[in-house]
């Protein structure tokens, strides 16, 4: 019995031990832009950008495989913010954001897709009609995928007299 | 009084006398009203009443919410038809909350009982009875008046100004309501000044409306409080931080209020609306409109009830002539463009124009010259060309380094822009970029604490699944450890 502890405790310290030494002597250098970039992220790993994760996204970005408007999520507070932190510039103006709408007619509460929200966006219990949050929804379609009715989609987001504001004028010379 | 001068400012064609000379005609209540439930500044009003409801006139349809809020009430005796959205009064033609209805002809009164003196209340509750009436600020600010009134109370104002300036073209709705009806303006100019526990009132008029100046004049003839101002005719002198300019010589600080310079600005026709609401119990459910342009049949003022479309009113002044080159609710320099003459006619409406083509001078812009005429326009002070320019290429900080907060939007500089450089919109549209930008920093803030909310739950639940999974083994040992303890035991 006491060879029996004895032999796993030490078994269990040398691995340990050796852990160790791989995590010092075999380290991935990992970037400080990198770090930054992932703060940035939305953190939600919903991998719609492509890459493997955020992780993955900001390392794509500090290398310049990919572009700031990767990141759907995120929409266009991270692109300027993006922009910023890596030095490009981009064009301000884009559509309104997309966000998610369930059609209450063909709903049909099999809750597949409260549970994937990120964000906790989507209300509903089991066997009842689910509805979107639109104040907590950020877009990113991860619902859409699950609904076996289609009756999850992502709609631009309805204008109100809150958030209309003036076109910029469209003048046909440059200045 | 010496009166002092403010900056900039520019002299539009007043069109004035289109409307100018006719009496007040009051409207009767159409069949239908649409009586928006915001029409003012802060919240919608939360309605009271339920379709199908009959109510009387002067009746609560929707009661104010929050602090800052205003109340709405049925402009005519009849039917709630329906509760829902209808166009709004706006350029985008996006709907709003809206009450419809159906007017059963006999404009039946609710029973009222006018106070016997309002000044035995404490000014408090004079306050409170301006805010049951409804009144928002009429010359267009939207402002809940008793709300107002408070904050400049409690600021310690000591000046009301009373303005009758009226400076922006084809507008006379309030030329006609000091010549006709100026001792309830004066009334009301007493009122708030109780209200306000302010020692004095000027009342600040255009020199351009001789008529308005001796009636108001002689209305208030003999009260050492109140006096009448001329002032000159300049755009935008009706504006509130230039009348207070004029009137003490005093700058409203830049991003400040104007209370901050000891004076409070209220319009002729809130202070006629606190007269009625006050003496005769008579909640804000109409108000004078001047209905004015080339293409209007019978241009003139009328008083209409809160809620009659536009397509009403220019029909009550005998209809259209010929074709609507540019439908506005307000004046040309500071109006609203109209998609539709289905839209109401709200608190803050003074005017509707319909203007031909040759009135509205639809211009092609042309490039920026840098002529700096726009600079002498601005009554702020500030340098339009240079802050349009940075909008135009969506450097919003960099307009907003060049004083964009402090914009009023007066429209002076394009008035006065020789290349119709569409400058207001500009402002508009940045300052509305700037909004959205806002609010989406503010969303992704909410989404970072809504994902760590939803991660800290998946972990407790782990936790938790790990614990019950530890709990079972170690039952499970128990139970082996108990069994073989009998079996050593046998
Ligand atoms: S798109 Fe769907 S999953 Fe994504 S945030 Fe919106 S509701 Fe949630
Ligand atoms: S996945 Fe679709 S059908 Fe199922 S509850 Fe969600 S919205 Fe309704
Ligand atoms: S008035 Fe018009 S053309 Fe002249 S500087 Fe200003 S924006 Fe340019
Ligand atoms: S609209 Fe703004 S920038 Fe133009 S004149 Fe008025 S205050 Fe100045």
């Amino acid at each position: 019995m006491i060879a029996a502890v004895l032999s796993l405790t030490i078994l269990g310290v040398f691995c340990g031990w050796l852990l160790g030494l791989a995590a010092r002597y075999l380290r991935v250098e990992t970037n400080p832009l990198n770090e930054e970039l992932q703060q940035l992220l939305p953190g939600v790993n919903c991998g719609q950008c492509g890459f493997p994760g955020c992780a993955g996204a900001a390392e794509a970005l500090a290398s310049g495989k990919a572009p700031v408007t990767l990141c759907p999520p995120g929409g266009q507070p991270l692109v300027q913010a993006l922009a910023a932190k890596l030095g490009v510039t981009v064009d301000a103006a884009s559509g309104p954001p997309l966000l998610a709408h369930i059609n209450e007619a063909t709903c049909i509460g099999c809750a597949h897709c409260s549970p994937r929200c990120p964000t906790d966006a989507i209300i509903g219990a089991s066997k009842q009609i689910h509805g979107v949050i639109q104040d907590a929804c950020i877009g990113c379609g991860l619902c859409v995928e699950v609904c076996p009715t289609e009756c999850l989609q992502l709609r631009p987001a309805t204008l109100t007299l809150k958030t209309w504001y003036w076109p910029k004028p469209a003048l046909s010379f440059g200045g | 009084m010496k009166l002092f001068d403010f900056w900039g400012g520019v002299h539009p064609a007043g069109h004035k006398h289109l409307s100018a000379d006719q009496p007040i005609r009051i409207m009767p209540p159409p069949a239908r009203l649409q009586i928006p439930l915001q029409q003012h500044t802060g919240l919608p009003a939360l309605p009271v009443v339920k379709v199908g409801e009959s109510v009387c006139k002067g009746q609560l349809l929707a009661r104010g919410q929050g602090a800052v809020s205003a109340s709405v009430h049925a402009p005519t005796s009849g039917t709630i038809s329906a509760i829902g959205d209808f166009t709004a009064p706006h350029v985008s033609g996006l709907p709003l909350p809206t009450i419809t209805l159906d007017s059963d002809g006999e404009d039946r009164w609710l029973d009222r009982e006018p106070l016997p003196d309002p000044f035995a209340l404490v000014p408090e509750q004079i306050a409170v009875h301006i805010a049951e009436a409804g009144i928002v600020g009429m010359g267009g600010a939207n402002f809940p008046a008793a709300l107002k009134l408070n904050k400049a109370r409690q600021a310690k104002v000591h000046t009301l100004a009373v303005n009758g300036a009226e400076c922006e073209p084809y507008m006379t709705c309030d030329d006609r309501l000091m010549r006709e009806r100026a001792a309830g303006i004066v009334d009301g100019v007493r009122l708030m000044l109780y209200a306000l526990q302010a020692p004095q009132a000027v009342i600040a008029i255009e020199d351009n409306k001789p008529d308005a100046i001796i009636s108001m004049t002689a209305a208030c003839h003999g009260d050492p409080q109140i006096r009448v101002v001329v002032v000159p005719s300049r755009y935008p002198a009706g504006s509130a931080k230039q009348l207070i300019q004029l009137l003490t010589g005093l700058e409203t600080p830049a991003g400040g209020r104007g209370t901050d310079t000891g004076v409070l600005v209220h319009n002729v026709g809130t202070a006629y609306a606190v007269h009625r609401a006050l003496r005769q119990a008579h909640p804000l459910i109409s108000r004078i409109v001047t209905i004015s342009g080339g293409a209007v049949a019978e241009p003139q003022n009328l008083e209409a009830p809160i809620g009659a479309l536009v397509e009403d009113l220019l029909g009550f002044c005998g209809g259209v002539n010929g074709e609507i080159a540019k439908l506005l609710m307000g004046g040309p320099m500071m109006g609203q463009p109209l998609p539709s003459r289905q839209t109401p006619m709200v608190k803050g409406t003074n005017g509707v124009l319909a203007l031909t083509a040759a009135e509205a001078q639809l211009t092609t812009p042309s490039p920026c010259i840098r002529c700096g005429r726009c600079v002498d326009a601005c009554p702020m002070g500030l340098m339009p060309l240079e802050m349009s320019k940075r909008a135009r290429h969506d450097d919003l900080d960099g307009a907003l380094a060049f004083g964009l907060i402090d914009c009023i939007s007066c429209g002076s500089c394009a008035y006065a822009c020789p290349s119709h450089i569409p400058l207001v919109q500009y402002f508009e549209y940045a300052r509305g970029a700037l909004e959205a930008q806002e609010r989406a920093e503010q969303k992704s803030k909410e989404t970072r604490r809504l994902l760590e909310q939803r991660q800290a739950r998946l972990a407790r639940a782990e936790q938790a699944k790990v614990e019950a999974a530890a709990k079972r083994l170690a039952e499970k040992q128990r139970a082996k450890a108990a069994k073989a303890g009998v079996g050593v035991a046998a």
